[in-house]
């Protein structure tokens, strides 16, 4: 009888997605952090193919929520080599003195049925700033899937400085799209 | 037969020496441009280029459309048929020339991920997705048919040059914007 219980549980937290579920395993191979700037009008894109990070995350108590996010900076993708060799080097990331970018969520508000507002430090090139942006949550069977999209001004982290810090050629915002895939617990 | 029938209409001339300045710049700017380091320059002159050719390309088409409303005045009748034949080939390459290097550009753009936006305002559709070998290929052909233009344009101003002081003709003075003429041959009837 207990058996049939969870058995009806389980499959009712898979098929109904407002039901309560908690996440604490981050995927990073099923996740995405990309982002898009504008370069003499011209909208591009490009990713970070390599980050890590942890998740506690439970629906019924959002705002006990820990996230961090860990980004490995050198493996920035812009789709072109010689643009990721530039953005590594001293006026832009200095990957080389400051390898990781990190994100820590601090604060998790409740907006809308499966919409967050979070908010947190997000640390690049040495420089701390805080952060808020809100989260759309979309709940699959064993999984789920947090993304937001927030921009960020490139000077407030001394991104593209020297020659680059006139925002003629490389705008100043720069719009972040992150998408974590987050495995339910058992 | 007076000397002003011989001549280009004014809108062919300028059209004429627009492209001719614009390819040549292109092609200077070109050349200089790809072996820069990365820098802000460098990204103002690749957006430049592109915009450039793309004008290039829309005056070519209006050119064209011109030609076929105004035909151009006819080569001397002293040329020799192997040599009538010489320069309409090589017009016809020049025209060629005219669409195929900026098409082959903005394909190259596409292909290594650039969308071309005209004066950072109207955008091209991106007719290839990105794809690295693609976009060197491109860019092999864009260099190459370069290179066929350059040495059509010498073959193209070492005629026009032939034409003024060997064989003293009008075929350079038609196309100027001021006329200059051979007086022997201004009172040609």
């Amino acid at each position: 009888m207990k058996i049939t219980y969870i058995c009806l549980l389980a499959l009712l937290s898979k098929v109904s997605p407002s039901f309560a579920a908690e996440y604490s395993k981050l995927v990073p191979e099923k996740s995405v952090i990309s982002f898009t700037y504008e370069q003499m009008g011209v909208s591009m894109t490009g990713s970070f193919d390599k980050f890590d990070g942890q998740i506690m995350f439970d629906t019924a108590s959002p705002e006990q929520a820990k996230v961090n996010l860990e980004v490995d900076m050198a493996s920035v993708n812009t789709g072109s080599s010689e643009n990721d060799t530039e953005v590594s080097g001293k006026d832009w990331f200095d990957t080389q003195s400051f390898p990781k970018a990190y994100f820590k969520i601090t604060k998790v508000s409740h907006l809308d049925e499966n919409l967050y507002q979070i908010e947190g430090d997000l640390t690049i090139k040495g420089i701390t700033r805080p952060l808020k942006a809100p989260v759309r949550y979309t709940p699959k069977a064993n999984s789920g899937v947090f993304e937001g999209t927030f921009t960020l001004k490139r000077q407030d982290y001394a991104i593209g400085q020297g020659e680059w810090s006139s925002f003629d050629v490389v705008a100043n915002d720069i719009s972040i799209n992150v998408r974590i895939y987050a495995l339910a617990t058992n | 037969m007076t000397t002003a029938s011989y001549g280009y209409n004014a809108t062919a001339k300028t059209l004429h020496w627009l492209i001719a300045t614009i390819m040549l710049g292109l092609i200077g700017l070109g050349f200089y441009m790809h072996n820069l380091p990365i820098s802000p320059g460098k990204l103002k002159m690749y957006s430049w280029h592109k915009w450039a050719g793309v004008t290039v390309f829309l005056l070519a088409t209006v050119r064209l459309a011109w030609r076929t409303l105004y035909p151009p005045p006819k080569l001397p009748s002293e040329m020799s048929k192997l040599l009538k034949m010489a320069a309409y080939y090589c017009h016809v390459s020049l025209y060629f020339l005219m669409f195929a290097i900026p098409l082959s550009g903005w394909l190259m753009s596409s292909a290594k991920g650039f969308k071309t936006v005209w004066f950072g305002v109207l955008p091209l559709p991106d007719l290839l997705h990105p794809n690295r070998q693609l976009g060197e290929a491109l860019f092999n052909l864009h260099l190459t048919l370069n290179v066929i233009l350059i040495m059509l344009l010498f073959a193209h101003v070492a005629a026009v040059l032939k034409h003024h002081i060997i064989d003293r003709d009008e075929v350079l003075s038609r196309m100027l914007p001021i006329s200059i003429h051979h007086n022997h041959r201004r009172t040609k009837s």
